[in-house]
């Protein structure tokens, strides 16, 4: 065995590994932007600063009060929870009567002042996190080598998904949820309160996108610029995927990754828009998503 | 029980309720009849507080309801049945059944639900848009049976359904005055309306014209058919 359709295995599955990690991480996105989007009618344009703000918690915690990366794991996302708790509602919260896209400009400029302010503190440059210790090193598999942090990132997001995906499609909770993105209305006249859920159902979204930040942190360096470079092409894994569907958003993610991932070996050119040539055909095809259902 | 006085309520600039008043009692099952655009929804929707805007007043069992916050009005006790019955897509039947939060004791149980809708049995992992439009008017009054509520406002359960289901809803309303129910109905038909209702309500362009007792409805036929117009 020494090459598979002419290329070398030790290439092909190390790039399908940084598939999956990519993929990782555009699932715990993506899967965040589909609740937020279902229940809230918003396009968080704000998602990518918030993962990265939530790479800076864990980042501040640890340079700054010697807090480590599994106390950070679960910090890090309550903070960015709160802060969304707050963003939704002291301003979102007043644009629901108003067009869809008054929620997604004033994500957007908040995107940019939370950019902006950690550009201004902490520069462009990336700030290095180290690997736990408990994380440290790795496993010869024989047909290729997985850091131990690496395999660690794709069961936690792996995780995390399902049980989200559980706790939306099987639990009580998760049915009053799907009834208010339905008809928020209706579920209101059943003694619900729906201001409450969507509160909630923002800072959950926002947290998952904390959660992801300090999952990466120490694989990318932590940096200002960390959630533009990704946002984008989570965005288009949202439209592949379909807006709004759970499932739909987690297997696009995780789907996408690795076809990134098979794009670098066989024609490396095309691996930066690989994502977005399948949004355009995706789109003149079927526009409500590939797990979408038309509104 | 439900006392509505000078009841007001607006969509967007649009003024659609001029003052209504109405009474309801504690056991009765009273109607709202009228032609369409007569304001009998956005009577109900008012009561539940989800129309844009009203005021007024909407007093249940003596507590004053036109500030109270949506969610909590259900929970006194008011159960809502809406018009386009509200059978939630992404949810299977049985999570439709459970959705309403029970509010108070009393409510009946699943399995005597089930008694009073022998359709809905067996069906629980359905999708709830995949019954028949008979069945998610069973299942939308079911769902609110559940919740201990005392009160019920039941809109147009009779609408588009053949008349074989519009008996089977009748007897169901029947069996629920008898379990001392009290419910406000909202119907075209009045025929249907004649079978079960105690007293009638007569509205016409967002205000209530006149009240008819059941039991002179035949001595009233003229001017009903005039309110309707029929």
């Amino acid at each position: 065995m020494s090459t598979i359709f002419g290329i070398p295995p030790q290439a092909l599955f190390g790039q399908l590994l940084l598939g999956l990690i990519n993929g990782s991480f555009y699932a715990l996105l993506s899967l965040g932007l589909a609740v937020i989007f279902g229940m809230l009618n918003v396009i968080n344009f704000a998602h990518g600063a918030l993962y990265m703000l939530g790479a800076f918690v864990a980042w501040l915690l640890l340079t700054t009060a010697g807090i480590g990366y599994w106390w950070a794991l679960l910090l890090a996302p309550l903070v960015v929870g709160a802060f969304g708790v707050v963003l939704e509602k002291t301003l979102l919260s007043r644009l629901y009567k108003l067009d869809h896209l008054y929620g997604l400009l004033l994500t957007f400029g908040l995107a940019l002042i939370v950019e902006g302010a950690f550009r201004h503190f902490y520069g462009v440059s990336g700030q290095p996190y180290p690997i736990p210790d408990l994380l440290r090193g790795g496993q010869n598999l024989g047909f290729m080598f997985l850091p131990n942090y690496r395999g660690w990132v794709v069961v936690a997001s792996l995780v995390v998904c399902l049980a989200t995906w559980y706790a939306i499609e099987r639990t009580k909770l998760g049915a009053y949820l799907r009834a208010a993105t339905e008809n928020p209305v209706l579920v209101q006249a059943f003694g619900i309160n729906v201001p409450l859920m969507i509160t909630a159902t923002y800072g959950f979204g926002v947290a998952l996108a904390g959660l992801a930040g300090v999952l990466a942190a120490p694989i990318y360096q932590v940096s200002p610029l960390m959630g533009s470079n990704l946002i984008i092409v989570v965005f288009a894994v949202v439209v592949i995927g379909g807006m709004g569907s759970i499932l739909g958003a987690v297997l696009t993610g995780y789907g996408l990754g690795l076809l990134e991932g098979l794009t670098k070996v066989f024609y490396p050119e095309a691996s930066n828009i690989v994502v977005f040539v399948i949004m355009a055909v995706v789109l003149l095809i079927k526009p409500a998503g590939l797990f979408g259902r038309e509104r | 029980m439900l006392e509505v006085s000078d009841l007001h309520a607006f969509y967007g600039e649009s003024h659609v309720l001029h003052g209504v008043n109405l009474e309801v009692r504690q056991g009765e099952v009273v109607t709202l009849l009228g032609r369409n655009g007569a304001g009998k929804t956005t009577t109900m929707r008012s009561i539940m507080g989800i129309v844009g805007k009203r005021n007024g007043s909407v007093r249940f069992q003596g507590q004053e309801l036109i500030s109270m916050a949506p969610h909590r009005i259900p929970r006194l006790g008011i159960g809502y049945v809406p018009e386009e019955r509200g059978i939630f897509a992404s949810l299977n039947v049985e999570e439709n059944l459970t959705l309403p939060p029970v509010v108070k004791d009393g409510g009946m149980t699943v399995q005597q639900i089930h008694e009073l809708f022998p359709n809905l049995q067996g069906r629980g992992s359905t999708q709830g848009t995949r019954l028949s439009g008979g069945e998610q008017q069973m299942l939308a009054i079911a769902r609110i049976l559940r919740t201990g509520a005392t009160m019920i406002l039941l809109d147009e359960p009779t609408e588009g359904l053949a008349p074989v289901i519009i008996e089977q809803i009748g007897v169901a309303v029947r069996k629920l005055k008898q379990r001392g129910f009290t419910v406000l109905l909202v119907e075209q038909n009045f025929r249907f309306a004649a079978t079960i209702a105690d007293r009638h309500y007569m509205m016409e362009e967002g205000r209530v014209m006149d009240m008819i007792p059941n039991n002179q409805l035949a001595a009233n036929m003229e001017k009903l058919h005039t309110y309707l117009g029929v």
